[in-house]
């Protein structure tokens, strides 16, 4: 079975390559461009990674994943955090928010896919 | 008659004469070494500038025509030297403990320093000064022209003035003395003062015993015209010019500047005190035989003002008129040099500075500057003075009217005789006084004297002259309030400096001096006293509340202390003046001040006043001058913590500012990242795809190489925003303004954006404003604006139908252009936030992504002198405003 990928980015464009690439990589992505519907849909359906951008309309990256944190359900999910600011400060809020990878666009595609795979892949079942 | 070459080869030879001696004691006075120049008899010497060409040739005419009358003229400084050097004594006292530096420094310092009393003395000396330059420039060209021939008398006087101005500049303003002396020119008039001297003696000795057979047969036979010791003699007028003249001696500025300025020794007083009469008595010894010889001698209608000059020219003793003339000659230069020396200092000092030094970059009075602008200032006062006179003697056309303007001056500078006086001998006299009656006196003076003296052609008319202003006859000039039937010249002395006195005293007794003037008042009147070191014991009675609170004003300052008094005198059951110093009054005064400098000094001062033990007044306040000034620098000390503590406040401000700016650098550094690495994101990632993956379907290749192309020109569009705002903040882009018309400006954006709101759906609603309407704008520019903001209400309207509303308001030199839309617009916080680059909208359905339209559009709008701002309609809903100046129709 397919392992399922919760896409959060509001810029359309990253998204679609990102898809893109996760579903030529035999992922199930699902995208979501607003910070609180990708909340909902992460609580809702418990995907198997989280690829969360941190600038979202509605809940910022940041606030999804100490939302996510605190709860039960996405405790021990795995993240992968996008930034676009590519600060020092941005790296350590992320890690410090539990994020388990950190990556600064612009990304290479195999980097990103890469990345994915090893979070999925150590993921409890 | 003598050759005009010969005249002017000899005057200049005599004027190098005294080049030479002013440029050498100059030299030596600077290499202190002055030797012979430091004598009594130079000083003596330099103080005969009283006798002028007016006594040189004046004087036989007068003897001629009103006998004895002239004697008067030097009875006066006689009866001042030899009965009233000790009058002069102090005048040289202050002046040298004081370092006054001319006759209005005197007055002006006496009476607290006032600025305004010297501007007065000031202005009535130059008043008086002018004329009597013009009448030496006069003597002066007309001696020449009786010697040289008929000659321009016009040019001879310009020359005459300009040269004696050269030499002034050259000797009267080489250095600025602190003490404003000039020994160079003192020792040059000191020659001159041997000249005149032994030019008169030459030319009486002739007139006695080589034209008359001795004194016996010229007495033997006096003309009818000289009337020897007539009744006359000793009448009104002959008591009002030796008291003039004796005035004259310590009043005119030119005496003051020789007797006072610039003495060196005050031994030397004692000295002239028998020596200045004895040459007072030289001078006037042979005016009686000359003018007898020279009405037997000279045809009839001769000019008895030139008989010293024409009776050797008639006898052809050349070379004795060449003497006589360089006699007049020495007489009107020397007069007149020291007269400018001392009215320019004046004008400089008291007029002139104070309104440089005002108008003046403050910076520049503490740099050596000033004194550069002080010696500029004086030479062109010394021009000016020497310009005026010259203006004086061309425009009164060398008349006779300049006759009598001699004693016209005496009566003008007599108005400084009370004050002057007053201020030394006389403790009670303040500066309102003096400014009263010298205003009087001088008002006086003008309307009864000076005024009248140009016969009715200048102000008053002749008619006013007859009938008085109006025809009111008590308002007469010379018969002010019926006073008729004197003397023009007594009448004008009478009222003048009588009023002047009077108001002076009376004026004085009624005001209340404040605390500069009454130490003023003490250390001149007590000069004496002052410098001896002898304590002045304070006086008793009436006195000592007095200065209890002369002593109190000092050290707790004006205001306080009058305050202080005055509650102490109402205790007391007084309405006004100082409370009697009662036991109660002087404890509570030692308790004020103890405050201020410690109870024991507190104890010991007022104690001293209270018990009147013997301490100096002067002691007394140069101890309350100490605790003043400590006072002072405590205050200073205080004022400076003050204003670190506020400096420290401002740094703390600044540093705040700073680090605000720094997060608001990194905050901005960051949007900029992430704006740019958004499309280089998609880019990147596009590219990647379409370089590595395969299999990747035509249709799905030719979508994301349009992406690429559509990120790239995002990224393109960015920079160029970029560097367009960077370049409206910097000021570095000229928007050129032209004047344009609204409506036409509303149509061209609302046709550029049609496609965009027809593909959207939008219905545009536009009230363009009057046809005729115009501002002044960038075309270009605005429609950028417009388009910003109208693309922006079709962006982000999420109104089902959307709507957008362009309306135009005047709104007085400003025009209005409002765009609307029906989606809400922003929230206060928002509104707050939208002109700050790459702010985001916080809505949830799409991030306000606008980046930088909107601090270009209102960086734009700011350039062109207007503004772009958001406004909240009544309803809550918000709407842009562009706003700019209405061209003018």
């Amino acid at each position: 079975m397919a392992k399922r990928v919760l896409l959060a980015e509001d810029e359309t464009n990253i998204a679609v390559s990102i898809a893109f690439l996760l579903e030529r990589a035999g992922f199930e992505v699902t995208v979501e461009n607003d910070g609180r519907k990708a909340l909902d849909s992460v609580m809702a359906n418990a995907p198997d990674v989280v690829v969360l951008d941190v600038m979202l309309p509605g809940l910022d990256g940041y606030e999804i994943l100490h939302r996510l944190r605190a709860d039960r359900r996405g405790a021990s999910l795995p993240v992968l955090m996008l930034t676009a600011k590519g600060q020092r400060e941005d790296r350590e809020m992320a890690l410090k928010c539990g994020a388990d990878l950190f990556m600064t666009k612009p990304f290479s595609n195999a980097e990103i896919v890469s990345a994915v795979r090893r979070l999925a892949d150590g993921a409890p079942d | 008659m003598l050759s005009v070459n010969t005249v002017l080869a000899v005057c200049l030879g005599y004027v190098v004469l005294l080049f030479a001696v002013a440029f050498i004691v100059d030299r030596r006075t600077r290499t202190r070494r002055l030797g012979w120049l430091n004598s009594p008899v130079v000083y003596t010497l330099s103080i005969s500038i009283y006798c002028t060409s007016w006594t040189f040739y004046g004087a036989v005419g007068s003897a001629a025509r009103n006998g004895l009358e002239f004697v008067a003229i030097y009875l006066g400084p006689t009866l001042v030297f030899v009965g009233w050097w000790w009058c002069l004594r102090k005048l040289v006292r202050i002046g040298r403990a004081h370092r006054i530096t001319s006759i209005a420094d005197l007055i002006s310092s006496r009476y607290g320093k006032s600025s305004s009393l010297a501007v007065l003395v000031t202005v009535i000396a130059l008043i008086a000064t002018t004329p009597y330059i013009a009448l030496q420039l006069q003597s002066l060209t007309r001696s020449y022209q009786v010697i040289a021939g008929e000659s321009d008398g016009v040019a001879t006087a310009f020359w005459i003035a300009a040269g004696m101005a050269l030499f002034t500049i050259l000797f009267g303003t080489r250095n600025l003395d602190a003490n404003e002396r000039h020994q160079g020119v003192v020792a040059a008039i000191a020659v001159e003062a041997v000249v005149k001297l032994f030019a008169l003696l030459a030319v009486g000795v002739f007139a006695a015993w080589s034209l008359a057979d001795g004194f016996t047969d010229i007495f033997a036979d006096v003309p009818a015209e000289v009337v020897v010791g007539a009744g006359e003699v000793f009448g009104a007028r002959w008591v009002v010019l030796t008291f003039l003249s004796a005035t004259a001696i310590i009043c005119l500025p030119r005496q003051f500047q020789v007797t006072v300025v610039e003495n060196i020794d005050e031994r030397h007083l004692s000295t002239a005190s028998w020596l200045f009469p004895l040459y007072l008595f030289g001078m006037t010894l042979f005016i009686m035989p000359i003018a007898i010889v020279g009405l037997k001698v000279m045809p009839a209608g001769a000019n008895p003002d030139l008989f010293v000059l024409t009776l050797p020219l008639s006898a052809e003793r050349h070379e004795l008129a060449l003497l006589a003339f360089l006699g007049g000659f020495s007489s009107a230069t020397s007069m007149v040099i020291v007269a400018t020396i001392a009215v320019s200092t004046m004008l400089s000092n008291h007029i002139v500075m104070p309104i440089a030094l005002r108008v003046l970059a403050a910076g520049r009075a503490v740099s050596g500057d000033v004194r550069a602008l002080l010696l500029v200032s004086r030479r062109v006062c010394i021009g000016v003075i020497l310009g005026l006179g010259f203006l004086y003697f061309r425009l009164s056309g060398g008349s006779d009217a300049l006759a009598a303007i001699g004693l016209i001056a005496f009566v003008g500078v007599a108005q400084f005789l009370p004050s002057l006086l007053g201020g030394i001998f006389w403790r009670g006299g303040t500066r309102t006084g003096a400014a009263c009656g010298l205003l009087a006196g001088f008002a006086l003076w003008a309307y009864t004297l000076f005024l009248p003296s140009f016969g009715g052609d200048v102000i008053l008319s002749p008619e006013v002259l007859r009938d008085g202003p109006a025809g009111i006859a008590a308002l007469r000039p010379q018969a002010l309030l019926g006073l008729d039937g004197l003397d023009p010249l007594v009448h004008a002395v009478v009222w003048s400096v009588g009023v002047n006195a009077l108001a002076f005293v009376v004026v004085s007794s009624l005001t209340r001096p404040g605390a500069l003037e009454r130490l003023q008042a003490t250390v001149f009147v007590d000069v004496y006293r002052a410098a001896g070191g002898a304590p002045s014991s304070v006086l008793v009675g009436t006195a000592a509340s007095e200065d209890l609170f002369l002593l109190a004003r000092r050290i707790l300052g004006d205001g306080f202390a009058r305050s202080l008094f005055d509650e102490m005198a109402a205790a007391q059951g007084r309405s006004g003046g100082l409370p009697d110093p009662t036991d109660a009054v002087i404890g509570r005064l030692e308790r004020e001040l103890s405050g201020s400098i410690g109870a024991a000094s507190a104890h010991a001062l007022v104690n001293r006043i209270a018990d009147r033990q013997s301490l100096g007044m002067t002691e007394l306040i140069d101890i309350a001058d100490e605790s003043q000034q400590m006072i002072e620098a405590a205050h200073e000390f205080a004022e400076k913590s003050a204003e670190l503590e506020r400096t420290a406040v401002q740094l703390r401000a600044a540093n705040e500012r700073l680090r605000a700016l720094d997060a608001q650098k990194d905050e901005f550094l960051g949007q900029l990242s992430h704006e740019l690495r958004t499309p280089m994101t998609s880019i990147r990632s596009f590219s990647e795809i379409l370089m590595d993956e395969e299999g990747v379907p035509d249709q799905e290749r030719r979508r994301f190489v349009s992406i690429i192309n559509e990120e790239s020109q995002r990224l393109t569009r960015l920079l160029d925003e970029l560097l367009d705002i960077s370049r409206l903040e910097g000021g570095s882009i000229d928007l050129r303004l032209e004047t344009i018309g609204v409506p036409e400006a509303i149509g061209k954006a609302l046709d550029a954006i049609a496609g965009t709101t027809r593909d959207a759906g939008v219905t545009v609603t536009a009230d363009p404003g009057r046809a005729g309407l115009r501002v002044e704008s960038n075309p270009d520019r605005l429609r950028q604006v417009l388009i910003n903001l109208l693309s922006n209400a079709v962006k982000y309207n999420p109104a089902p139908q959307p709507e957008i509303r362009v309306s135009v308001n005047e709104n007085g030199s400003m025009v209005d252009i409002d765009v609307a839309d029906n989606g809400g617009g922003v929230t206060h916080a928002e509104a707050a936030m939208i002109f700050e680059k790459f702010a985001r909208g916080d809505r949830s359905d799409r991030s306000y992504g606008v980046g930088l339209g909107l601090p270009i559009s209102r960086a734009i709008m700011r350039a062109m002198n207007g503004d772009l701002t958001v406004e909240f309609a009544p309803d809550g809903t918000s709407f842009f405003r562009i706003r700019m100046p209405r061209a003018d129709p």
